[in-house]
This record gives structure tokens, C-alpha cells and sequence, in this order.
């Protein structure tokens, strides 16, 4: 059974076992608008929660994509090279960045659950 | 994530589009001291194609339009302040040129028109930058004592552009069968008052700017946007729009630093103009017609899909850097990154191999020829 949770910077991961796996939320690439570009991590790089792993460029400009969660990069989605439109269009599913394989569950703790990220959102 | 970028706002001007970019949905920015749209809900992509494929309406109110009335000769005064051969205009014609400081570096472009009607001879009509409008005018008063220089508050513009700007505009007036490029007339149409049309734009593409009296141009706009195939654009497909077209965009390829002849804009400067000189800057442009420039304006065509945004280093394949991006997107119809930059002319052959430092990494990219899109333009 998987859990899904929010970052205050519009990341989602979704935990099952001890490997996440991330991406920006829908209202992130709502806010965004076009996706034009994905830069993702390589397999095998480590990150503390809070680095930036990865880059997303709409048509207008860049934006940071910070690890949610501390971890070790176990898988990229290759498919938004080609295609990053696919953030757009699911965010939240086909649209995932990276697979994580979580070095502290405990980090998990700092984030917010579905409830919690749309009501934080309501209140942007 | 992060990287939206927070704008102070201070007191923002409004067009008089303001209202209906709201109800159409505009996510307004601020730019050039004026609360304008960005994007519409369909997104800066889909804003782009239509314009290429169809017809794309712009509010460019915050553009300034000036009216310069005075005297029989009041091209030849212009002709001290700007390199553009306005003698040689025919009238209903128009000019791109620009104002240049002492040192030929660009204070502005522009647009300038000589009127069509035989009543209007002793007049030229300009429209300039909105960041840069209000120096311009003072420049243009100062450099033409005697001639009465003033802003059209009382006058809106639109541009339509695409290929079904002339279809669309027809159901108005006949403009679109009395205009080829770069000529501009006034027009009667119904309810709207007197039009300023010319046959012009910024995109690429065939297309139109209208100039709209203040009272009836939210009418206008309303009524062209029922116009099948005609649809509100925003500023971030005005952008990409020009980029691929290769056109330059005051505050990127031109500055008080950047001189015409170094951004590849010599075509613009009158050949007559060039050997005779007799306007501000030109001490500095003919120096550099026959000495040659130290930086010149290049295309550039990234590999793979990284955007070169503004500012990034232009490197050679050795790794020094060379120069710098002026202007970079991602080219809806190229699909792909595409940008503008400044190198030594040693770099700025087509063909020649560079690199671009895009977040500490290096990325390929080649000096390729202008415009990155076929123009379209309705010549004759």
C-alpha cells in the first residue's frame, strides 16, 4: 500500500516499501504552464532531502526540482526527454521525475499529506 | 521547486484591454510598466501555433505612438536624429529605424510612417518601445525644435497576425487589399472611427497593426476575436514568436552598448545614409562600416532540448568563453531551443561549432542563419 506526500515547494512522492517515487505537482505544472525541458539526475546519485535533483523549464523559464526526501536515485523517467509535455498532462502519474530509494524514513515526517498540501495550496 | 519570479509590483499602468485580458483569462505580468498578459489558459505553446497557423490577436497598447507635425520637410528633420532613408519614403510607406546615442549605441527601435493622404505631408508617425516611450519622446522634442512632437494618448493598438490576419481584417475594411508590406493607411470602420493600419508586425508572419481610438478599441478587439480562426495572444508567444522570426527585441539584441551595425541590422541604414551620414551616432556607425564590428549578433541552435535562456556564456569548443546569449527560448514551431547571442566576428560564420554553459554544464550548440522560420511576409 502506497503513501502519497507533499512538499511545501510542490513535489509529490509517492513511498511504497523504502522506494519513492517523485515528481511536481499537478498545480505546480499548472503554475508552470508549458514544459519544454526536463534535466533529470543520474542513477546512482545521492541526495540529502532539500537538494536540488533535477530541473524542469517551462516556455517561459527554469525552475529547481528539490529531492523530497533524502536518497539514492534508483531510476529516471526517460520518456520526459522526449516528451515533457507529459508533466502536463499527468503530473501525478506518467509524469513522475525519479525513483528514490530512501535513505531515512523518518524524513518523511516533515512532509504533508494530500489533505494537508490542497489545503496549502487553497492558501497560496 | 522554486524559480518563479517574484515581481515587485509598484503602480502598474493598464491598457485599455486590461478588463477583457482578465475575462479571457490573461495571467497579467508586469511589463515595461504595464499590467499585460503573458499567457492565456490555452498556454504559450498553443498561443504560438495558432498565430503561425491562423490568426493571433496582440494588445500592444503599451506601445507609444508618436505624432510629429510640423513642417513639408519633416522626414529630412527626422533624418538628423535617425539613420533610416525616410526621403526616399513613398507616401503610406513604412520605416523600421532607431535612435541612437552619441556613440551609435541603440536608445530605441522603432516605426516610422509617412502618411499616405496629400493633406498629411508635413507629418510622420512613429511607435516605439514601451519601456523606452517616454525618453523617446523627450529625445524626439529636444532634436526637433519648431516641430510639435506629441504621444496619442487617445489611440490604442492591436496587432493581428497569421495567416488569416488579412481574411479576418477584410470583414472590416479593405486594408488588407490596399497594403502590401511595410505600407500603412487610414481606414473608416463602422463604429470603430478612424483605424491606422499597417501592413506589419513582429511575428514572422503576414499580418497587421492597428491603431484604434481609445474609445472603441475594447469593441474592436471584441468583435475581431468572433472573427473564426482569430484568438487573444499573450506576451510569452509574442516573444518566441519574434525569436524564431530572428527579429531583434529592444533590451536583449539592442541597447545603449549594442549599435545596429553590430546586431546585424546594416539593412536598416540607408545607403545614402551610410556614406553621407548627418545623423546622431553616426561618427561611430560609419567607423564601424569600414573598420568592422568587435562583437556581431549570431543565431544560435542548441542540441538537444536545454533552453539557453538570457545571459548564458557563449563558450568555443575549447571551453573560453566567447560571448553571450541575448535572447533564448523554446521555439514552438523549430521545437526546439533556439536563441540569439553576441561572439567576435571569428565565431559568427554559419556552421561554426560553439558551446553553451547552461547550469555549469556545456552544451553544443551551432551559429546557424537567420530567421530560424521562413518569414511570410506579403510582399507584393
Amino acid at each position: 500500500m502506497s503513501r502519497l506526500y507533499f512538499t511545501k515547494d510542490h513535489e509529490w512522492l509517492r513511498v511504497d516499501g523504502d522506494v519513492a517515487v517523485c515528481g511536481i505537482s499537478d498545480h505546480a505544472q499548472h503554475a508552470l504552464g508549458d514544459i519544454v525541458y526536463v534535466e533529470l539526475p543520474e542513477a546512482g546519485a545521492k541526495y540529502a532531502q532539500g537538494d536540488q535533483a533535477a530541473v524542469v523549464e517551462s516556455a517561459k523559464a527554469a525552475s529547481e526540482v528539490y529531492a523530497p526526501a533524502g536518497g539514492e536515485i534508483v531510476e529516471v523517467n526517460g520518456t520526459l526527454v522526449n516528451d515533457p509535455s507529459l508533466v502536463n498532462n499527468a503530473a501525478m502519474t506518467d509524469g513522475w521525475f525519479f525513483k528514490l530509494k530512501l535513505s531515512d524514513a523518518g524524513e518523511l515526517g516533515s512532509l504533508m499529506d494530500e489533505a494537508a498540501y490542497d489545503a496549502y495550496v487553497k492558501s497560496l | 521547486m522554486s524559480g518563479a519570479e517574484a515581481q515587485k509590483v509598484d503602480v502598474l499602468e493598464r491598457t485599455p484591454l486590461y478588463a477583457l485580458n482578465l475575462e479571457l483569462g490573461g495571467k497579467m505580468v508586469p511589463f515595461a510598466g504595464y499590467e499585460m498578459p503573458v499567457q492565456f489558459p490555452a498556454g504559450i505553446i498553443k498561443e504560438h501555433q495558432h498565430t503561425r497557423e491562423h490568426a493571433g490577436l496582440f494588445d500592444i497598447s503599451h506601445m507609444g505612438q508618436i505624432l510629429v507635425t510640423g513642417v513639408a520637410d519633416v522626414l529630412a528633420q527626422l533624418e538628423k536624429l535617425m539613420p533610416g532613408d525616410f526621403q526616399e519614403l513613398v507616401p503610406g510607406e513604412v520605416r523600421y529605424s532607431f535612435l541612437l546615442n552619441d556613440e551609435g549605441g541603440t536608445c530605441d527601435d522603432l516605426m516610422v510612417t509617412r502618411p499616405a493622404s496629400p493633406d498629411e505631408q508635413n507629418q510622420a508617425y512613429i511607435v516605439v518601445n514601451a519601456s523606452c516611450k517616454h525618453g523617446d519622446l523627450a529625445r524626439l522634442q529636444r532634436g526637433l525644435p519648431g516641430l510639435k512632437v506629441e504621444m496619442l494618448h487617445d489611440r490604442a493598438l492591436l496587432a493581428l497576425q497569421g495567416p488569416k490576419a488579412a481574411a479576418a481584417l477584410a470583414h472590416f475594411c479593405d486594408a488588407p487589399n490596399a497594403l502590401k508590406f511595410m505600407r500603412a493607411g487610414k481606414f473608416n470602420i463602422a463604429q470603430m472611427g478612424e483605424c491606422w493600419i499597417s501592413r506589419s508586425g513582429y511575428t514572422g508572419e503576414d499580418g497587421f497593426e492597428i491603431s484604434v481610438p481609445l474609445a472603441t478599441v475594447e469593441k474592436f478587439a471584441r468583435l475581431l476575436l468572433t472573427v473564426d480562426g482569430v484568438m487573444m495572444i499573450g506576451l510569452g508567444a509574442r516573444d518566441s514568436l519574434r525569436l524564431e522570426a530572428g527579429l531583434s527585441l529592444y533590451g536583449h539584441e539592442l541597447t545603449e552598448d549594442i549599435t545596429p551595425i553590430e546586431a546585424g541590422l546594416t539593412w536598416a541604414i540607408g545607403k545614402r545614409r551610410r556614406t553621407a551620414g548627418g545623423f546622431v551616432g553616426a561618427r561611430k556607425i560609419q567607423a564601424q562600416l569600414a573598420d568592422g564590428v568587435q562583437k556581431k549578433r549570431v543565431a544560435l541552435r542548441p542540441e538537444g532540448r536545454a533552453v539557453a535562456r538570457e545571459q548564458t556564456p557563449i563558450l568555443d569548443t575549447e571551453g573560453n568563453t566567447i560571448g553571450i546569449v541575448s535572447s533564448g527560448t523554446f521555439g514552438p514551431s523549430v521545437n526546439g531551443p533556439v536563441a540569439l547571442g553576441f561572439v567576435p566576428p571569428a565565431f559568427a560564420k554559419v556552421g561554426t561549432q560553439v558551446q553553451l554553459q547552461i547550469r555549469g554544464k556545456n552544451h553544443p550548440a551551432t551559429i546557424v542563419s537567420l530567421p530560424f522560420v521562413p518569414h511570410r511576409y506579403l510582399r507584393s
